[in-house]
């Protein structure tokens, strides 16, 4: 399953395969809200210019054109920047595609924190929170170029809308080409018996890293991997809890209602274990390097090996006090 | 005039009329509902369905169909009584409407009810899903129109304008927009008397014109000229096209005409009575 550490560059890939599938698939349309330079929908304007149409800087009308092609049979790929997409046009999602359950794949570039120097109105922090809450919706986040590549492919085949989260930058390559994509399915990245890491999308990668981190530490964390946020891997996240007793959640997405939101209501329905979140915190971010963001915000591999000690900490503490269910309220 | 056309002209009367008792029935039934915006658009939604439109009620979804997007979506019930009149559902289910499990919903909701070509209901976005209808007939090569209602307080929403550049850009002369210019909005911009209200958008033609419609203004109440509009409207090549209708909210029930207070009241048994009196009055004038 992993390999090499080679960096493939997510944007690249997602452009490279929407211009492949537009060859191959006569109903597919491209719709750019003047973003294509940077979201990497300028290989099909340029080598596929039929497939390709500008809508202008006007996400609104952009989601209901889709909307409307899609009513009409075919299927609009709209991309633009996850910030604009989610939050500008959500009522259009909304209304226009998600309650009539449409044929649009909605694709979210520039999400998460990391977006090129542009800053909190450019982040997408929130996409997760606010797509998953929409009935009907599929929300996906890819760790690889790969795997975006497979999400693609199931997109393309599935009749009814979806969010997918692409990265702007370059991630390492963690599956192989041929790598396949389930909607609903974690994969496991790592075996580990002392708590488990959830992570999706682009903090997979930093979550493995996390993992060795942990292991010269003498900690053994398990890895599980959930691309598809929604539907979500209810089974998964349940065997994490009861083989390890202790979970913490990773994603580079606002700690308020993404993954860790999604995989807490799992939790306090079936095995309640303690649980950490790795995420931005509920402030507003900034514009600035990379690494540097990612440090500020505590999004680094050692932040996400802190939270796990945090989370041992708490599960020992339940261990030697025993089950806390069975105390009482001011006793 | 031709006495064929004088004959269709009386038919389409008599269809609206029956059009307008099914809008306040129901809404009276309902306890609930929009009425004025219906009433001012039932001339034009019964010329579509009954005249312009390629339709087949027996085949609601067959393939080359022109479109329709009711973009003011509270006005549904207007639509409803329409396609109840010209055959795509029993006229009984108009009694359900606003009822729990039922597939009329206060807004139109393309996925319960064979017939209606789009969802709708926040206003502004029925436009732009009209807009991609009619790019998607473009780039299938299909010959099927797109007609697509706004309401002029709708207009006030952007997307409505954003959906407008891009009809031009892309020289959509497959669609044609229908403006229910009543002049009045749920709540307005109330004068010092309390009473008067300023005209939810301002100069409609010159706007859209400068667009880049092809723009005609009409008496949205009079069937000689709603037709030769939309015959007009489907010979422009290169541009969509925009049928500015003047009506009257509330129309064809006196004491509901230009009564902003009738955008969305029920009325009484006594108040129903009277409408349906009025509409059948208006009919033998």
């Amino acid at each position: 399953m992993t390999k090499t550490a080679e960096l493939i560059s997510m944007r690249d890939a997602f452009g490279d395969k929407l211009l492949a599938m537009s060859r191959e698939h006569d109903d597919l349309y491209v719709l750019d809200g003047d973003l294509a330079t940077s979201t990497k929908l300028d290989k099909v304007a340029e080598l596929n210019p039929e497939r390709f149409l500008q809508m202008g800087i006007a996400e609104q009308n952009m989601l209901g054109v889709a909307a409307g092609m899609a009513a009409a049979g075919l299927q609009p790929w709209v991309c633009t920047f996850a910030a604009f997409l989610v939050k500008r046009a959500l009522d259009q999602i909304a209304v226009s595609i998600a309650q009539p359950m449409l044929d649009v794949k909605l694709i979210g570039a520039y999400s998460g924190l990391l977006t090129g120097c542009t800053g909190k109105t450019h982040q997408g922090l929130e996409d997760i929170a606010i797509m998953r809450s929409l009935p009907g919706m599929t929300v996906l986040a890819p760790a690889d170029a790969a795997e975006l590549e497979s999400m693609m492919e199931f997109a393309r085949a599935y009749k009814g809308p979806v969010y997918i989260r692409v990265a702007r930058d370059a991630y390492p390559a963690i599956f192989d080409s041929g790598h396949r994509f389930e909607p609903g399915k974690g994969v496991w990245l790592r075996e580990g018996s002392d708590l488990t890491i959830i992570a999706t999308g682009t903090q997979t990668s930093r979550a493995l890293e996390a993992v060795d981190l942990l292991a010269r530490e003498g900690v053994s964390a398990a890895l599980l991997h959930l691309p598809s946020i929604k539907p979500i891997d209810r089974d998964a996240i349940g065997r994490a809890a009861r083989l390890t007793g202790a979970i913490v959640t990773a994603e580079e997405h606002s700690v308020i209602g993404g993954l860790g939101g999604a995989v807490a209501e799992v939790l306090v329905e079936t095995d309640p274990v303690p649980m950490e979140r790795v995420g931005v915190m509920d402030l507003n971010s900034e514009s600035g390097p990379n690494d540097e963001l990612l440090r500020k915000y505590g999004l680094t591999p050692a932040d996400i090996a802190e939270k796990a000690k945090a989370v041992l900490a708490r599960k020992a503490g339940r261990q030697v006090s025993g089950c806390a269910g069975h105390s009482t309220i001011g006793g | 005039m031709e006495k064929s056309a004088e004959l269709h002209i009386r038919e389409l009367k008599k269809i609206a009329a029956e059009v307008r008792i099914h809008i306040v029935k129901t809404v009276h039934h309902a306890g609930a509902g929009h009425i004025g915006g219906p009433l001012s658009a039932a001339d034009l939604l019964t010329a579509l369905y009954f005249r312009v439109m390629n339709v087949r009620p027996e085949q609601p979804d067959f393939e080359d169909r022109d479109r329709f997007v009711l973009s003011k979506g509270h006005s549904a019930i207007a639509l409803y009584s329409v396609l109840a009149e010209r055959g795509y559902f029993p006229r009984e289910e108009l009694a359900t409407f606003d009822k729990i499990d039922s597939r009329l919903q206060a807004h139109p909701d393309m996925k319960l009810l064979p017939g209606l070509d789009m969802s709708s209901g926040s206003l502004g976005q029925g436009i732009s899903a009209a807009v991609g209808m009619a790019l998607a007939a473009k780039l299938k090569k299909a010959a099927w129109r797109v007609y697509c209602m706004i309401g002029d307080g709708e207009s006030q929403e952007g997307q409505v304008w954003e959906a407008a550049d891009i009809a031009a850009k892309y020289g959509l002369d497959n669609l044609t927009v229908i403006l229910d210019w009543n002049r009045l909005q749920q709540y307005g911009w109330p004068g010092a008397d309390g009473r008067e209200r300023r005209a939810p958008v301002e100069r409609p033609v010159e706007r859209w014109r400068a667009f880049g419609f092809h723009a005609v203004e009409i008496d949205g109440h009079d069937f000689t000229e709603i037709l030769r509009a939309f015959d007009e409207a489907k010979a422009v090549r290169g541009r969509p096209q925009i049928i500015v209708a003047r009506t009257v909210k509330g129309k064809g029930v006196g004491f509901m005409e230009n009564a902003h207070h009738w955008h969305s009241r029920v009325p009484t048994a006594e108040e129903l009575a009277q409408a349906i009196e009025d509409i059948r009055g208006g009919l033998a004038s």
